[in-house]
């Protein structure tokens, strides 16, 4: 988990200077990162430090917690991580019911919003029934 | 039904497993094998719709005063032919499809971490591309403001009609596929390697992957946003982007752009991946600076995100030369990453098949646009030549040099997997040929058209302004790109009527993924070899090899002997 935790501190890291350094450029240089020119542009890099640091630092938490994993060794064997790896849904039609009831649910803001009625009974059925299906299969 | 997967030590036989056939597989499938091959279909089919809007726009050219099409349908085709080759085609077919194919059997896991959100993540970029092509169907037609869709020219007053509506809302879809798609990578690749297959053992084209889809969780959701706040102005009267109810406009660009380059990279970075995978195989060559390579493609997904401006130097509102420090900055790594490609084809045992050649078309192509590319990161120049056909000429040899060259040259390269069969290599060279000729034909006519001032976006040209001529040319060496595919449709056809078997590991490759059968079984592997190096199968099948390891200095073992203990 190490590796994983250093990529995604880097990437806060790396935006967290940009962002200062942007932010204060523009300032210093007729107040380019204000308001009303590129002051969103400092808000966005702030998300993108979150993106890294959210995630980062509780993968750094743990990697200081936990034994290294055998993807992390350099000397494991497949010996060492054999056995049930994850579970895995089989063939399920809910993702497909899901994307058709998204799909008819933004086309009735164009084309009328009774779409939406069965746009969106379908998402309801396929949240229902992607559970039941999740629940009947055993642990995911 | 849910099935644990194992992870078999030495089995015999695959794991038994029977499924839906038929359209109902097509439908029902979680497999990521099958729904990376319906990205990879579905991305092709886009890519021709947009191909035959480009050889419509470039007949429009061949005379100023072009009577193909109308003024208002030529707007049309433009932002429709931008807006499948990059939202539809490049993005998709690299990172929904190659990668969902590749990416899991390269780190040696049974499927996607979410293989049901993988399934939603197909379902919805079928729904955002069919939306986005049923907006030619509706009264006013499809959306006439670029691919960029700029405020205030995007707002209800200027574009009206639900054309422009369905545009926006295929953007929020395949917005959201391409972020679950993120997801999905992100958590394969940090939780489902196989033992030994630390970070520095993987791929280069898992690394790109790795890469992208965190520029993707970056830069996507900015996207959408700006699509929402796009749609509030367009229907519930807010005045977020224009200027009469107190908005800014040029918010619309910046959340756009923040979007944007990353996107560029998005588009660029999964490409180098599958040439950085492709060159060491056919050059029977380690990767040369495997850690440089790494380290350079996040400094170029780092750097991407920050200049975003440097498309909106015109607008006099951004700050110069932060962005342009940071665009020509770029130029360092991708620097980096030439001299890498050639020193592992240095002093190869070089095979010059198709797949091959597609990547050396890739960095001839890639040089060029990279090389303009630098040129307009420099503001005084940007300032002469922005919108116009220079900028034109830049951005479609960077995108073709990826998503066409080296997209292709993965598609001949891993097609062997996919299917269990060869591709014909001689139509495959005709191919290249054919593409490779006519991409320079269109394309350096094009910025010789923006030195002399042509716009880009227009449909007709003043006559006697010596434009006539290149654009003739320029269309020329479209017709013959677009009939290069002819050859590309013919080996299909051609493998798919008169079946070549190729066996697992049909090039004496590298990575995991040619340790599988092809195609191969549910849950990708019977066996898996020991993973001791960046290239375990040719460890595998060349065990009396040097292998050097990166980072040892060139001190030479044998494959397979004691390695040392420890992370990395």
């Amino acid at each position: 988990m190490r590796r994983e935790a250093q990529l995604l501190i880097g990437v806060a890291a790396f935006f967290g200077l940009t962002d200062i350094t942007y932010w204060l450029w523009g300032n210093a240089q007729g107040g380019a990162t204000n308001l009303d020119t590129g002051f969103g542009g400092v808000v966005m890099l702030v998300g993108t430090i979150l993106l890294g640091v959210v995630p980062g630092s509780y993968y750094f938490w743990w990697s200081r917690r936990m034994k290294p994993r055998p993807e992390d060794r350099m000397d494991a064997t497949i010996e060492d991580g054999s056995g049930t790896i994850a579970s895995f849904p089989d063939s399920s039609v809910w993702p497909f019911v899901l994307g058709m009831g998204l799909f008819l649910t933004v086309l009735s803001l164009v084309f009328g919003l009774w779409l939406m009625w069965p746009g969106l009974s379908l998402v309801v059925s396929a949240a229902v029934g992607a559970t039941v299906e999740s629940r009947r299969g055993g642990r995911v | 039904m849910t099935v644990l997967a194992q992870r078999p030590v030495a089995v015999e036989h695959p794991e038994h497993h029977e499924g839906p056939t038929g359209i109902l597989k097509w439908l029902t499938s979680t497999d990521h094998k099958v729904i990376g091959m319906n990205y990879i279909v579905t991305s092709l089919v886009m890519f021709f719709f947009a191909g035959i809007m480009a050889l419509i726009m470039r007949a429009q050219l061949t005379s100023p005063s072009g009577a193909v099409v109308s003024l208002q349908q030529y707007n049309e085709l433009f932002t429709m032919h931008g807006s499948l080759m990059l939202y539809l085609f490049a993005g998709p077919f690299a990172f929904g499809g190659l990668a969902n194919y590749i990416v899991p059997l390269q780190v040696g896991a049974p499927d996607m971490a979410f293989p049901r959100l993988n399934a939603l993540s197909y379902w919805l970029f079928l729904s955002g591309s069919i939306t986005m092509m049923l907006s030619f169907m509706v009264a006013g037609g499809a959306a006439a403001f670029g691919w960029v869709a700029y405020a205030p020219l995007s707002e209800a007053t200027f574009s009206p009609g639900s054309g422009p509506d369905l545009w926006i809302l295929a953007l929020v879809l395949t917005g959201f596929s391409a972020i679950f798609t993120g997801v999905n990578l992100i958590t394969t690749i940090f939780y489902l390697r196989a033992p030994g297959m630390t970070m520095f053992r993987m791929p280069l084209f898992t690394w790109n992957m790795l890469v992208t889809a965190m520029l993707i969780l970056i830069a996507f959701p900015v996207l959408t946003a700006a699509m929402v706040l796009l749609w509030c102005d367009r229907h519930f009267g807010t005045h977020i982007y224009t200027v009469q109810g107190g908005g800014v406009p040029v918010l619309y660009q910046n959340l756009f752009w923040f979007f944007g380059h990353p996107e560029v990279y998005i588009l660029a970075l999964p490409y180098f991946g599958i040439v950085t995978d492709v060159i060491p195989v056919m050059s029977r060559k380690p990767l040369f600076g495997y850690k440089g390579m790494v380290f350079a493609t996040m400094a170029i997904a780092a750097l991407s995100t920050g200049v975003w401006a440097h498309h909106m130097f015109t607008t006099g509102v951004v700050l110069l030369p932060f962005f342009s420090l940071l665009s020509l900055l770029i130029a360092v790594p991708t620097g980096i990453k030439f001299f890498n490609w050639i020193g592992t084809m240095w002093r190869g045992s070089i095979t010059l098949n198709t797949p091959m050649l597609f990547c050396i078309g890739f960095l001839l192509a890639f040089l060029m646009g990279g090389l303009t590319g630098v040129m307009l990161a420099s503001p005084p120049i940007d300032f002469v030549t922005h919108d116009t056909y220079f900028v034109v000429a830049h951005f479609h040899q960077v995108l073709m040099g990826t998503a066409v060259f080296a997209g292709f040259a993965g598609f001949y390269f891993w097609y062997p997997k996919f299917f269990g069969r060869m591709l014909s290599d001689r139509l495959g060279k005709l191919h290249f040929w054919f593409l490779f000729i006519g991409f320079w034909v269109t394309f350096m006519p094009q910025y010789k058209l923006g030195l002399m001032g042509m716009p880009r976006r227009v449909a007709t040209y003043q006559a006697g302004l010596g434009w006539q001529n290149l654009n003739i040319a320029s269309t020329v060496g479209a017709f013959i790109i677009g009939f290069s595919f002819v050859f590309f449709l013919v080996n299909l056809w051609v493998s798919w009527r008169k079946p070549v078997p190729a066996g697992d590991n049909p090039w004496d490759a590298h990575a995991l993924e040619w340790f599988a059968t092809s195609p191969p079984v549910h849950h990708n592997f019977t066996r898996l070899p020991p993973i001791r190096s960046e290239r375990p199968v040719w460890d595998f099948h060349h065990p009396d090899a040097l292998t050097i390891a990166h980072g040892e200095n060139g001190h030479g073992k044998l494959a397979g002997t004691a390695v040392p203990a420890g992370q990395d």
